[in-house]
């Protein structure tokens, strides 16, 4: 066997906690059969999971990096693979490799800036790792404010994490919205782009957005109307991979493999490749 | 050949005029004299439209997806071409009303594989002269009989006559005659001659070819399954691999059952073939007991007409017919 | 330079072939293919082409990744690869040799696909040159040279005897098992032969392609071309081009259960399938144009990009002899390779 890294060959994880988040979404707690994390990673990194003869898909991995027991994902029952998932108790082994892709640039660019997250829906996900990771570094970052719609109140994923921890920090501002009205809600209820318009951020801060494909749309709209840039706004994408090192050739959006070079792009480097996403 | 081409463009160009379809799927020509491709064309790119020797592709299974569109389609139909046509029509996958057939004459199909087999490359050009085919090439001119040189199915021609259409360019009575006189069974009846184990090996060789580039598929108008069985996820096989080395048999094998009693025996499979895998002798066992065991048949004779395989008649022989028949040979 | 006469071939052969499988172009049910050689194989050194490229043999269209069990809530992981037996390709033409380049981009790029680098390192290339290049040929469009092809060792066939040349390390080990059976030659014949090919070669139809638009600047103006239409409103969306293709590397993995376990194989795939981009939630290429105008933006845009100007094509005529309705990439650069409107 050559000395190169194994990238297509999986390591074993064993899920140890099940949350349910919403009627479609279930939080699986993962760990390396001996304890501990399977790999480290950096928050918008993904990691290829996938049970023997059932499938093999790419998530984004949800917990912060800060975290050092253990990785969570977030997954949304959809085709095969995750239905299968979702009937998993504690105690079952997964395969787990990763991480891939690059991560939101939050060593960098991110750095100093005051933040806005934007998310939709299960495009929670990817956000919960960076905000959390923002949140153990706080004198790191400005402000940091998150607007999170999803279609109903049961449909909100990590509800009790928001209301428990994000909610009550200081220097934190959580917009919550839902699409329709709803009897227990009490709080904003419409879409995620009309929202983002009506609390018109400054324009001194960047973006970080992910959702469904026609939420983020309009509110990048939304967003250059307010007179933001496209270069402000990052976003994470998701297509359909089986490598996870840009080998494979399916997850190009132009020359870009989504896999390799994202998931993490900015929307000025996203407006000079082909709309094919 | 020049003189059909055209009386061809003449009429294409008078019913594109006067209304009667708004656009014909035709042939565009190639890099090279052999290379046509169909196309779609309208009156403004109509002079592309051209008429040879090497189209030989049958374009009825395009007519599924065109007569789904807005507008009547013009097609072109050489006799063999209107069985498939036939047939489409008579499962419901090609709406009768969006087509105005066209049938055309044929004098026989060339294979330019077959040129080339016969050590002819680095062609050129190639001249139709009827008799003799005459090519010239990089390495000097040659020129080869045009028996030798036919597509496989054309040497079992089922004859001039068109089966279907709404007008014809020529009369079928007017039409070449297409030089065949090969016995459509002869190599049937040498597969069934074989032991098994003969048989086994022959048909091992020729479809452990298969690169699983599911031409034969895509390009077979009985295989006209808006989502075929092999591309479901769920099914257990993948239609593009062989995860062992018995899959790409098995995929053939299932392919032929299906297409029994529909396949019009069009030869279109064999032709696309990278591998030159002789697929149609499949589907031309199939046809053979069916004729055997149901009585004559020739899928795509008419629109109407059941199938053997989809009616039931009191002269239908036992099914054990077929454990007997599949036994020792 | 050694050579050797052609009736003597099958000694050079059974060397070669003596402690590792030898792999050549072999005639077997009517089609030539790089099968091991074995005696009294039908042995087809004057064909152009095999069907298959050669890069079956340095990523082969199925092979076993790894075995895994389920076996209730555990799972078991074990290798299940075969990539280390030693082999010599023999009779690989200038296009082929070529095409190892391309795919060493993406298979030895960091990080390094380890099943690919091991059949690379265990295999040595005795590549041949091209006497009789046909119609479809245009590897010179890319540079490439069909009488000095690439490769450990190079070998020229004139009527009678076969000339033999090592180019590399690996050459002059694999001269040295074979050495008994060759004899010292001049290379006044294959000097003469490489003439008289170039001549022929100045006569091919394709020789002039031109690639000059297909530059990271117009990628958006050929992506946004509408003339994608016409050129794929026929495409059958079968494999074929991919699957003969000696530079296309796309490929799936996929689990197979054999009843005893799962075995997690890689297979060949192509972007010209519907499935290939296809999530549970929808698909970024619905239409067959997409789908088509993704394989020629990867071959002439996208890989030139992203390796510094290489194009991710050879020239070897396999897509223009195999497509079922005759659509290829020589008539998409000779379309796109125009702008719109000119």
């Amino acid at each position: 066997m050559s000395n190169t890294e194994e990238t297509l060959i999986p390591k074993i994880g064993v899920v140890t906690e099940v949350r349910v988040d919403t009627p479609d979404v279930k939080t699986f707690r993962v760990t390396a059969p001996e304890g501990g994390k399977v790999f480290e990673h950096m928050p918008g990194q993904c990691a290829m999971l996938s049970i023997p003869g059932v499938g093999e898909a790419m998530f984004s991995i949800t917990s912060s990096p800060t975290n050092k027991e253990f990785m969570e994902f977030s997954i949304k029952k959809c085709g095969c693979l995750t239905t299968w998932l979702h009937q998993m108790d504690v105690g079952q082994q997964i395969t787990v490799r990763g991480p891939y892709g690059k991560c939101f640039p939050v060593e960098t660019e991110l750095k100093g800036k005051n933040l806005v997250f934007i998310a939709g829906g299960i495009g929670l996900a990817p956000l919960r790792s960076v905000i959390n990771y923002c949140r153990h570094y706080r004198e790191n970052y400005g402000t940091i404010d998150i607007v999170y719609g999803s279609r109903s109140m049961d449909d909100l994923v990590d509800y009790q994490e928001i209301q428990e921890e994000w909610c009550k920090e200081a220097g934190i501002n959580v917009h919550l919205t839902i699409d329709r009205e709803q009897k227990e809600w009490d709080g904003h209820v419409g879409f995620v782009p009309t929202y983002v318009k009506e609390l018109g951020f400054d324009l001194d801060k960047i973006i970080l957005i992910c959702g469904p494909p026609i939420m983020i749309k309009f509110t990048l709209q939304g967003l250059e109307e307010l007179g933001f840039q496209k270069s402000q706004v990052y976003t994470t994408m998701e297509l359909r991979m089986k490598c996870g090192v840009g080998k494979c050739g399916r997850c190009n959006i132009g020359n870009k493999y989504v896999c390799k070079d994202g998931p993490v792009f900015r929307f000025d480097e996203l407006g000079e490749l082909p709309d094919e996403y | 050949m020049r003189e059909i081409n055209e009386m061809l463009k003449k009429k294409v160009s008078e019913l594109l005029e006067n209304g009667t379809a708004d656009r014909i799927i035709g042939w565009q020509a190639g890099e090279f004299c052999y290379d046509v491709t169909p196309a779609v064309m309208r009156k403004d790119n109509l002079d592309e439209l051209f008429y040879n020797g090497f189209c030989g592709a049958n374009q009825s299974k395009y007519l599924i997806q065109e007569s789904l569109e807005e507008g009547k389609v013009l097609a072109l139909l050489k006799p063999c071409d209107t069985y498939s046509f036939n047939q489409l029509v008579k499962e419901h996958r090609v709406n009768r009303e969006k087509v105005y057939a066209l049938g055309i004459p044929c004098s026989g199909m060339l294979d330019v594989d077959k040129i080339k087999a016969l050590g002819i490359t680095g062609i050129l050009s190639i001249e139709d002269n009827g008799e003799e085919i005459k090519v010239a090439t990089m390495y000097g001119d040659k020129t080869c009989k045009r028996t030798e040189v036919l597509q496989e199915r054309c040497k079992v021609c089922k004859g001039k006559e068109h089966k279907a259409y709404d007008e014809l360019l020529i009369p079928d009575e007017d039409a070449p005659e297409v030089p065949n006189g090969e016995d459509r069974f002869e190599l049937v009846n040498k597969l069934e001659a074989m032991t098994s184990q003969e048989r086994f090996d022959f048909w091992r060789g020729e479809l452990s070819k298969c690169i699983r580039c599911n031409a034969c598929r895509n390009v077979c108008p009985a295989c006209s399954c808006r989502t075929c069985v092999f591309d479901n996820d769920n099914s257990g096989v993948a239609a593009k691999s062989n995860a062992d080395d018995f899959e790409e048999n098995m995929f053939h094998i299932i392919r032929a059952f299906h297409v029994a009693g529909r396949c019009t025996d069009c030869g279109e499979c064999s032709r696309v073939c990278p591998q030159h895998i002789p697929l149609h002798l499949l589907n031309r066992k199939f046809i053979k007991d069916i004729d055997e065991f149901y009585g004559e048949f020739q899928a795509g004779e008419d629109d109407t007409a059941k199938g053997p395989l989809t009616a039931y008649t009191e002269g239908d022989c036992e099914p054990s017919i077929v454990m007997e028949k599949g036994g020792e040979a | 330079m050694f050579k050797i006469a052609l009736d003597k071939i099958d000694e050079l052969f059974a060397a070669l072939s003596g402690n590792e499988t030898l792999y050549l172009p072999i005639e077997k049910s009517g089609e030539i293919e790089f099968y091991p050689y074995e005696k009294d194989a039908k042995v087809r050194l004057d064909a152009l082409h095999t069907v298959k490229s050669a890069k079956d043999l340095f990523f082969p269209q199925t092979e076993n990744l790894m075995n895994m069990k389920l076996d209730g809530k555990n799972i078991q992981i074990e290798e299940g690869r075969h990539v280390e037996d030693p082999f010599v390709l023999f009779g690989v033409r200038a296009c082929d040799a070529r095409s190892f380049d391309v795919l060493d981009k993406v298979f030895l790029a960091d990080p390094v696909d380890s099943y690919y680098a091991a059949r690379r390192e265990h295999g040595v290339i005795v590549s041949m040159a091209c006497s009789r290049p046909e119609e479809t040929c245009f590897c010179n469009v890319f540079g490439i040279d069909a009488t000095m092809p690439e490769g450990d060792v190079v070998v020229w066939l004139d009527t009678d005897h076969l000339y033999w040349e090592a180019k590399t390390e690996k050459g002059e080990a694999l001269t040295k098992t074979v050495e008994s059976v060759l004899t010292d030659s001049d290379s006044k014949a294959v000097e003469a032969q490489i003439a008289a090919t170039k001549e022929i070669m100045d006569k091919l139809p394709l020789k002039d392609l031109d690639l000059t638009r297909f530059t990271e600047d117009e990628m958006m103006n050929i992506f946004n071309d509408s003339r994608w239409a016409e050129m794929s409103e026929h495409c059958l969306g079968c494999g074929t081009c991919t699957f003969v293709c000696p530079t296309c590397q796309c490929y799936d993995i996929r689990d197979y259960d054999t009843g005893h376990g799962v075995v997690r194989y890689r297979c060949w795939d192509s972007c010209m399938y519907r499935d290939f981009t296809r999530m549970a939630h929808g698909n970024p290429r619905k239409s067959q144009l997409e789908r088509f105008r993704q394989r020629f933006m990867h071959k002439l845009v996208y890989f030139p990009e992203n390796n510094d100007g290489m194009f991710s094509c050879v020239g070897c005529g396999r897509c223009l002899s195999k497509c079922p309705i005759h659509t290829n990439i020589a008539k998409v650069i000779k379309t796109m390779g125009v702008k719109e409107h000119e």
